[in-house]
């Protein structure tokens, strides 16, 4: 029994990472429609910024987020200025393919960049407080993991307060609905796109800071955080940011309990029988509108 | 204040607006008639830079809005109900009245322009927190209208406003365009319901395949007998097929 509670509170931790990684997946895919397949690989930086300043220079990996965060906003708006930008004409539609394109060569770049850089070794980090937690009724709950779950919860709080409260969140929600009226009441949409895509990208560095302290590091992570992210935006329902995070902290619920049913081999499946299963049943998602 | 002069406009290979030329003056209220597919809402769409002219010039206050980006029309006085009300779906009332007001200008009035829009409209303030795309259309049509007052317009843009309302609801949204007009506000109505249209008009232009194709005093369309076959339901022995005599 003990084991049942340990390995869905486990399910939970890592769920919380998940939600981090989809939602700024899930804040592109709203404002700009546009799937921005090298996601994985912006939470693969972010991790390695994190890395190298507690490597290097003794930081906090918690601490590092203060650096990594507004480092990978640059690189977004970089990245955003140099190729995103010109997607970003398009229609709809083509937008969706033309984005996924483009950002599946910048996968392939960012990770040779990174293999060159950094070698592929697994990279991860021991603080002095890694493996030291609470102990309620048997159940482990470790101090890192459960910042995780903390910090998850407090970075969606934050973005609700910012999309819901300050103007600029407002434009960027009004990009969203309706881009064509958002420019007829005065908002500079490509400045809204811009800022969207830095927030996504600082959004990576969160969560890459998350994967270093809990899990491993390497320059191939990427795409497979990437379509965890992307499951879970599905499962949330595309357009739906706040969604997301109660998607995530699902998805790593139901691969725990299908890790406990159907063995571990199978945790990787049930993400993937998800996907399907709620395109087939309700596209719109758990908690999209129709 | 506005003036059109000689525009062309095209999809791709497809050219929708020939030669246009067309104005409004401060204070005026112009109506824009025309089947569909004349180019009504190219026109408008042009006129506030949502599409960019291939040829010819949008002149607002003597200069040319050539080289501004659409956002920055709002903040010299240009605000546009677009055709089929185009409002922030997912967000309240309140919010997308707070939008219509996010140019520096409008903002700082906020207050005091949201108080005029809830008198205009008080439907609107009695479900201010209610969600944008579940409100009636009738409503969602004076939420599209309060959206633009809200951004303190010189001169109004109106895409088909009536389209699908009751007629209680239109007689509604004329009053109130009539009511804007007269705090100042020059409008450009673009309507499929001619009559009601041409009669709160001063000037209006008719529309044809992209082309002007005609023009006057509201109440001169009104009695002309090409206008009014095409336009209000006349058939050629003058009778009036809506009053079925």
């Amino acid at each position: 029994m003990t084991l049942i509670i340990q390995n869905l509170v486990f399910g939970l931790f890592v769920g919380s990472i998940y939600g981090i990684a989809a939602v700024g997946l899930a804040l592109v895919f709203g404002v700009m429609k546009m799937l921005n397949i090298a996601h994985g690989e912006l939470l693969m930086i972010g991790g390695y910024v994190s890395f190298w300043l507690f490597h290097l220079a003794g930081v906090d990996p918690f601490l590092s987020l203060l650096i990594s965060a507004p480092l990978l906003f640059g690189l977004g708006v970089v990245l955003h200025q140099v190729l995103y930008r010109h997607i970003a004409r398009f229609e709809t539609e083509q937008k969706i393919k033309n984005s996924m394109l483009v950002s599946f060569g910048l996968v392939l770049i960012l990770q040779n960049l990174a293999q060159q850089m950094w070698t592929a070794d697994e990279r991860s980090i021991q603080t002095a407080y890694s493996g030291v937690g609470a102990d309620v009724l048997g159940v482990a709950l470790p101090y890192t993991r459960m910042a995780n779950l903390g910090l998850a919860l407090l970075v969606v709080i934050g973005l609700h307060l910012f999309l819901s409260r300050t103007y600029l969140g407002k434009a960027i929600r009004a990009t969203a609905d309706e881009w064509e009226s958002a420019i007829l009441v005065g908002v500079n949409i490509r400045q809204t796109f811009l800022i969207t895509f830095g927030l996504s990208a600082s959004l990576a560095a969160i969560a890459g800071a998350l994967v270093v302290v809990g899990y491993g590091l390497s320059p191939s992570i990427g795409l497979a955080w990437t379509l965890k992210a992307l499951v879970v935006v599905v499962l949330a329902g595309t357009g739906s940011v706040f969604g997301v995070v109660p998607a995530g902290l699902l998805l790593g619920l139901g691969e725990a309990v299908s890790g406990i049913i159907a063995g571990p081999a199978y945790r990787e499946v049930f993400g993937l029988l998800i996907f399907v299963a709620i395109l087939v049943v309700r596209p719109q998602g758990l908690f999209g509108r129709a | 204040m506005l003036e059109v002069k000689s525009v062309n406009a095209s999809y791709g290979d497809f050219q929708a607006l020939w030669d246009v030329s067309l104005v409004v003056n401060a204070g005026e209220i112009v109506v824009l008639i025309g089947p569909n597919g004349a180019g009504k809402t190219t026109l408008m769409r042009t006129i506030v830079g949502l599409h960019r002219p291939s040829a010819g010039n949008v002149v607002l206050d003597g200069h040319s809005t050539a080289r501004l980006d659409g956002c920055e029309l709002v903040e010299r006085g240009v605000a546009l109900v677009p055709e089929g009300r185009k409002l922030f779906g997912g967000m309240s009332v309140l919010e997308n009245l707070e939008m219509g007001a996010y140019t520096a200008r409008a903002r700082q009035a906020r207050a005091q322009t949201l108080a005029w829009v809830w008198q205009v409209f008080p439907v609107l303030a009695e479900r201010r927190r209610q969600i944008a795309s579940t409100l009636s259309g009738g409503m969602q049509q004076m939420l599209a209208i309060g959206r633009a007052l809200m951004s303190l317009p010189r001169l109004l843009l109106l895409d088909e406003p009536s389209l699908g309302l009751a007629p209680l609801i239109v007689q509604n949204i004329f009053d109130v365009v009539n009511l804007v007009n007269r705090k100042g506000v020059a409008v450009l109505l673009v309507e499929q319901n001619a009559r009601a249209a041409l009669e709160i008009a001063q000037r209006a232009y008719v529309m044809e395949r992209g082309r002007i194709a005609g023009q006057g005093t509201g109440a001169e369309l009104l009695s002309d007998p090409n206008v009014r076959r095409a336009y209000l339901g006349y058939i050629s022995t003058g009778k009036n097929l809506a009053e079925g005599t």
